[in-house]
């Protein structure tokens, strides 16, 4: 689906998001609201709801179907993975991480979260704070989510009542300050309806507070990345060599992605796990040089010495490394239908780095209905643990609640190439 | 250097989108043996081109181009495809349907039967030949509804197969592309582009494009809702009423199924506005082989259908 976007006057870049809601609490529709109120959805697509919604004997187009993905899922009648929705406002582009509701699906949600900058929890006005609730809070708070925003729906059927409305922000803020989530906003909301998502509608005129977009147009995207210290993970290594332009002879380029911080020409850098430290001489994005650039860009670092650096290296602010971990603690979800085997090779993938792992212990799992840490044997799909691995080399990591991009790695099994398990840096 | 952080914290959305297509394409450089670039000389493909030149060099790109050429292409557009291979000075690897037919390896029922979904034969024999280990394409998750789902670091078994069921996980930037052999990643670094963001992105860019893309006459008839193109391969037929109109093509492939829409823009500023504000979406308005069913795509996907 095309969105026939507006043209951005001030372009206030993109912002990632993912809803996320027990089943029928209004998640596609709310989506769907979305799309539709910023005339995001186009004439082909709506017909071919119309005509679906037809089908189903349903009188007005149902909105929710604009999220209907895959044959098999519609089959089974629910979303059983992460699909993407795009659509822009004018000022800011969104991508829409959409994770399903369904409980065995911890590890789509936790796939969802980890690239989403902000997250909508719906809960259903008539049913208030539900264990999926806390459930999803804390996915979402243990995810580094920066921003919660907690969106009542189906105040229609709640007859727009705004002490049904505070009870739950009650509720809800009684359970964040024993989560330690401390940055939440209340919306109320009708997705069915159209209230508070785009347009505030005339019922909730008691809420005085902004609308679910206004919320969106002004969060801060990645505020993380433009914090933290200078981290560079080289991706791939430039050499043209090229013998017929004495100015290519020797160019060395250091590419890849600003995970976080800023960099400046001139700029002291330690280069792990060697240990020099040197200078950064050029900054060139697209072969033009620059004389800074920050978090989240794509660029070629030249450094003053002639340091042999290769894939997996990082190029990080001198004075404020990242720690050489060869032993990690971590919080970790698993997310394959095999159960984590500690006779079994792993590896583990950490910015541009892979290293073999070994499990050394699984010290705590996390009971997601009750939210006690309790000792396990084992690890089975969706659960979440803190664990130790031993790593064969070293990796160069932040805490993840510090540093998301160099907090973060995957585990993968060595035997079928699958991704098993996201981890998370204490 | 606070000032200018204060003054633009964080990226405009074109810069953020190239970045993160420009990382997608380092990794694929990094933890690949032997990837390609599938070029088609269509809209999408050639921003990849950009968005490679901006990645690799002054580096030569670490893969050749390959363009699977059903034989139904206009040739506005394969020269172009010649001509752009040629000033970059990358290696352009042509593999035909017509090959693949001479093998009997992909049999038309009828003379006139579209060949798009055939594409995906000869894609895994060329795959196979060369041994590539990843296919970078430009596909993008707004095209339709069973690309929603799509990772961007997809994976295929040893027959070319995408199974909706048995997809890696994807989080954080950290892709996987470990395949054993005979396996193959699908690639798409402008998963997360718009139709909108192409066409900004090409502006911004100043990139060239085949003419075929801009308002030019045409001769065409009405089907469907639609319009056809009157070709050698598809001539009208009786009691059709051709009309010469001036029309655009919005993505390129085999003339039987892709359709143009009628447009005056004769640039790229002027698709821009009407991008902006059409009332159609890409696929629904210029494919006339996804009409049959919701699931069509899902299921030639299936098949192996990059
Ligand atoms: N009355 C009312 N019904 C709603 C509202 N939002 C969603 N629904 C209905 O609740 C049902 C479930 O919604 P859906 O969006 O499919 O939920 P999902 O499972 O979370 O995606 C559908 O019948 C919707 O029409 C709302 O704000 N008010």
């Amino acid at each position: 689906m095309s969105a026939p976007e507006h043209l951005p006057d001030a372009d206030n870049g993109l912002l990632r998001f993912l809803t996320c809601g027990s089943v029928d609490d209004g998640k596609s529709t709310l989506i769907g609201r979305l799309l539709y109120d910023t005339k995001a959805i186009l004439a082909d697509t709506l017909h071919a709801m119309a005509r679906t919604s037809q089908k189903r004997g349903l009188d007005a187009v149902d909105l929710s179907l604009l999220t209907d993905g895959l044959q098999a899922e519609r089959e089974q009648g629910i979303t059983i993975d992460v699909a993407y929705r795009y659509f822009s406002t004018g000022t800011r582009k969104y991508i829409i991480a959409d994770a399903p509701g369904h409980e065995q699906y911890t590890r789509n949600m936790v796939t969802a979260a980890s690239s989403a900058d902000l997250a909508v929890i719906l809960i259903d006005a008539r049913r208030g704070v539900l264990t999926q609730t806390k459930r999803h809070s804390t996915i979402a708070h243990l995810m580094g989510i920066p921003h919660l925003v907690v969106a009542v729906n189906k105040m229609d059927l709640v007859g727009y009542e705004r002490a049904v409305f505070e009870k739950i922000c009650a509720d809800y803020r009684d359970f964040a300050a024993k989560v330690g989530i401390a940055d939440v906003c209340f919306i109320p909301i009708s997705a069915l309806a159209g209230d508070m998502i785009v347009d505030r509608g005339e019922r909730l005129g008691w809420y005085s507070g902004p609308t679910l977009l206004d919320l969106l147009e002004t969060a801060v995207g990645a505020p993380a990345a433009h914090g933290a210290p200078f981290r560079f993970p080289v991706q791939y290594v430039c050499r043209p060599q090229r013998a017929d332009d004495p100015l290519l002879h020797d160019y060395r380029g250091f590419m890849g992605r600003i995970e976080s911080g800023e960099i400046a020409v001139g700029d002291a850098v330690t280069v792990l796990p060697a240990g020099r430290t040197t200078r950064i001489k050029d900054i060139q994005v697209a072969g033009v040089s620059q004389p800074l650039a920050i978090a989240e860009q794509s660029v070629t670092l030249l450094l003053e010495d002639d340091i042999d650096i290769s894939r997996g290296d990082m190029i990080a602010r001198s004075g404020a490394l990242p720690q050489t971990r060869q032993a990690v603690r971590a919080n970790l979800c698993w997310l394959s239908e095999t159960p984590l085997d500690p006779r079994r090779r792993y590896l583990i993938r950490h910015t541009t780095r892979e290293t073999q792992a070994r499990l050394a212990s699984i010290d705590s799992r996390l009971d997601i209905a009750s939210l006690a840490h309790e000792a396990a044997a084992g690890l089975a799909m969706n659960d979440i643990a803190q664990v130790s691995f031993r790593l064969a080399q070293p990796i160069f990591a932040d805490a993840y609640a510090e540093n998301r991009a160099t907090g973060a790695f995957i585990v993968i099994d060595a035997a079928t190439n699958n991704t098993v398990g996201a981890g998370m840096v204490i | 250097m606070t000032t200018a952080l204060l003054a633009r914290p964080t990226l405009a959305h074109l810069d953020w989108l190239e970045a993160e297509a420009i990382h997608i394409l380092r990794e694929v450089a990094g933890q690949c043996a032997n990837p390609a670039l599938l070029f088609s000389g269509g809209k999408d493909s050639i921003c990849l081109l950009r968005l490679a030149e901006k990645a690799f060099r002054p580096g030569r790109f670490p893969f050749p181009l390959l363009h699977i050429d059903t034989g139904h292409n206009y040739d506005e557009v394969i020269a172009f495809r010649d001509r752009r291979a040629a000033e970059l000075g990358e290696r352009l690897i042509v593999r035909t349907l017509a090959d693949s037919m001479a093998r009997g390896s992909v049999v038309l029922r009828t003379p006139d039967e579209s060949r798009n979904k055939h594409q995906s034969v000869t894609l895994l024999e060329a795959i196979e030949e060369f041994e590539f280990d990843a296919c970078i394409g430009g596909a993008r998750r707004d095209e339709e509804k069973a690309r929603a789902k799509e990772r961007i670091f997809s994976f295929r078994d040893a027959f070319g197969q995408w199974d909706p069921k048995n997809q890696r996980p994807e989080l954080w930037d950290l892709y996987n592309a470990r395949a054993h052999r005979g396996e193959n990643i699908r690639v798409f670094p402008i998963s997360n582009w718009t139709e909108l963001d192409v066409w900004q992105y090409i502006e911004r860019e100043q990139l060239e494009l085949p003419s075929i893309y801009f308002a030019h006459p045409r001769p065409v008839v009405r089907r469907n809702g639609l319009l056809q193109p009157v070709t050698p391969l598809t001539p009208a037929r009786d009691g059709d009423r051709v009309e010469t109109l001036s029309v655009r093509f919005r993505t390129v492939g085999d003339i039987t199924c892709t359709a143009p829409v009628e447009s005056a823009a004769a640039g790229v500023a002027a698709i821009i506005a009407e991008t902006a504000t059409t009332t159609i979406t890409e696929r629904g308005a210029t494919r006339l082989d996804d009409q049959t069913s919701d699931a069509s795509m899902e299921q030639r996907k299936k098949e192996g259908y990059f």
